[in-house]
């Protein structure tokens, strides 16, 4: 049995770490909804589109390409130079915020003050458009992204708990992907730097302003418009992060898109205004569908890592329709 | 037709008015077919409490919100220091110096008061993003010198007990005063009001009464100020106009106001025909 415990404990870690993935979508999804009331359905499709951007200027892709080649009858494809990940993230990062002010611009400034429901629709809008320019821009191919990231198991973490087993042979010690620990780790400081960020920065303060209340925003002469751009840009390099991650992890391809169906589990677990709630959240789905599957899943067939977090968000939809930190619906009457 | 007016006076209790503020010139607003207002025209002098009142409906929010870029109105001027101001958006208004509260309270509810001010320095901070992230130097020292004036304004309207107390929290008459301390972080030019004792007892009107000739009467702030409580208008305001229906039906000193047959028709109620 105490194999059974430490096979336990190692999915719990795991769960953990996958948490933490889903916690880094979600976290874009709270940010632009806190800040203007918007779901963005298009986060994880932000994701893939960094991702994309950043190997297609890491490996000096022109963009457009088959594009320019089609219409002017050209064989480009190459710019023949390869950006190293510093300088390749910073320039996805300028394109990012770029994006924010064109969708703020284009989009969401004509919107102002519509129904949610509008709002929405637009984002889905947003979601298929920006994966089109992913397409035509950077070409449909997966891809692989390497930023340097060590990958594989750990066998430092392997030896040094395989004493964990106390000669037991079937142990061999904790197998945790190194990308996994890496990604957590990013996860922590980003989030910790975003908390600073909006306590303690006279930006931060503004966001916190407009997430609140726009009119009286307005009234000591925040521009709502520059909040937006930026909260859009908060919400791209979260993506950015995310994409990197998911793309080191498992290729750059367009399935990176349906990340964000995960993320809504997740936010209905930690409530759609919180940040903390979309680390919680995430750790709980990460965590619950590992163990659901090692516990449960045998007696069932397995597979139950597709559905179990939708279930366990309609769960919570039942009996805590505001999520575990959201703010609390009450109706007036 | 305001040339002759735009020098300051005296008030009563002898304290100096200088020249004109701000000036409305012919304002009409219209949503759809209906005229909210209807050719305005007055202006605010430095240093003054104006007061503009009315019977319900008859467009003094409105007009407050014409001052504060709220509303766009389709006909008339807004002059303020002397220039015409051109179209603008509420948060370019306050960047010039025109802070308001509201009648329905806008506060940010989840932020504690001492962060509800602190959004009122917003536009007297001038780092940079980068500069705030670094946060050492420049930004923290912008910080400290901000929260000097913040601490001040809160020992001023005496809120200091619930400095950290999240504003979602307090009762209703606290909450206006903190609306109007955030108003006041902006170290504004021009104070607008927007029915600042409305459903407040005796006590916490008396109070407000207080804190809004101190306010003048201490930094000189001019206010302009939308008010039902007729005793408590006349009690604090230098000037007064008086709408109705859209429509202005009275401009002067209190007492004038008070002997003015038009205004008070229009609030005993006396049949339009």
């Amino acid at each position: 049995m105490p194999e059974q415990l430490l096979f336990g404990a190692e999915v719990f870690l795991n769960g953990l770490m996958a948490g933490v993935l889903y916690a880094l979508v979600a976290l874009g999804f709270v940010l632009i909804y806190k800040a203007s009331g918007i779901f963005n359905y298009a986060q994880g499709v932000m994701a893939l589109f960094a991702a994309l951007t950043l190997v297609g200027i890491m490996e000096g892709q022109i963009p457009f390409a088959h594009l320019i080649n089609a219409i002017l009858g050209t064989e480009v494809h190459h710019f023949g130079w390869h950006v190293n990940a510093f300088f390749g993230i910073i320039i996805t990062m300028a394109v990012m915020v770029a994006l924010a002010w064109c969708v703020q611009r284009y989009v969401f400034r004509h919107l102002v003050g519509q129904e949610p429901i509008i709002l929405f629709m637009a984002t889905i809008g947003l979601a298929y458009f920006m994966e089109g320019l992913g397409d035509i821009m950077w070409g449909s191919d997966i891809k692989k992204l390497d930023v340097g990231l060590p990958q594989g198991g750990s066998f430092w973490i392997e030896e040094n708990t395989q004493w964990l087993g106390f000669g037991n042979e079937r142990f061999y010690g904790f197998f945790l992907d190194q990308l996994d620990i890496i990604a957590t780790g990013i996860a922590v400081v980003l989030v910790a730097a975003l908390v600073l960020f909006s306590q303690y920065t006279k930006q931060g303060r503004a966001m916190r302003a407009v997430a609140d209340d726009h009119q009286a925003a307005l009234s000591v002469g925040i521009s709502l418009n520059f909040i937006w751009v930026m909260v859009w840009s908060l919400a791209g390099f979260v993506a950015l992060v995310a994409g990197i991650m998911w793309g080191a992890k498992s290729g750059v391809q367009f399935s990176l898109s349906l990340i964000a169906l995960k993320a809504l589990p997740v936010l209905m677990l930690g409530g759609f205004t919180s940040i903390p709630g979309a680390i919680v959240g995430g750790l709980i789905i990460g965590v619950g569908e590992k163990m659901f599957e090692f516990i449960v899943g045998p007696m069932v067939g397995g597979a139950t890592e597709n559905w179990f977090a939708y279930v366990l968000a309609l769960v919570f939809l039942v009996f805590r329709p505001q999520g575990l930190f959201g703010e609390k619906i009450i109706e007036r009457v | 037709m305001s040339d002759q007016m735009t020098e300051g006076y005296i008030t009563e209790d002898g304290r100096k008015i200088g020249g004109t503020l701000m000036e409305m010139k012919n304002i009409t607003l219209r949503f759809g077919g209906v005229k909210a207002i209807t050719d305005i025209s007055f202006d605010i002098k430095e240093g003054e409490i104006r007061a503009i009142i009315g019977p319900n409906g008859a467009g003094k929010s409105s007009m407050l919100n014409v001052i504060s870029g709220f509303y766009v109105p389709q006909e008339g001027e807004v002059w303020y220091k002397g220039a015409k101001r051109p179209q603008m958006k509420p948060y370019q208004v306050a960047q010039q110096g025109i802070a308001r509260t509201f009648q329905n309270i806008a506060l940010f509810e989840g932020m504690s008061v001492l962060d509800n001010v602190m959004t009122g320095r917003l536009n007297h901070m001038k780092t940079n993003m980068f500069q705030q992230a670094i946060w050492k130097g420049k930004a923290e020292k912008e910080e400290v010198e901000n929260r000097e004036v913040v601490e001040k304004i809160i020992d001023f309207l005496e809120i200091q007990s619930i400095r950290k107390t999240p504003v979602g929290r307090l009762p209703y008459g606290l909450k206006k005063r903190v609306e109007l301390a955030r108003a006041l972080a902006v170290e504004p030019h021009l104070l607008l009001l927007d029915e600042p004792m409305a459903g407040m007892n005796v006590e916490e009107k008396e109070d407000m009464s207080r804190f809004i000739l101190d306010v003048n009467d201490e930094f000189g702030t001019t206010i302009a100020l939308i008010e039902h409580d007729m005793g408590v208008v006349m009690d604090l305001s230098d000037r007064v106009v008086v709408m109705d229906y859209g429509k202005k039906i009275g401009d002067g000193t209190p007492d004038e106001v008070r002997n003015n047959q038009d205004v008070i028709d229009a609030y005993l109620g006396v049949s339009h025909d």
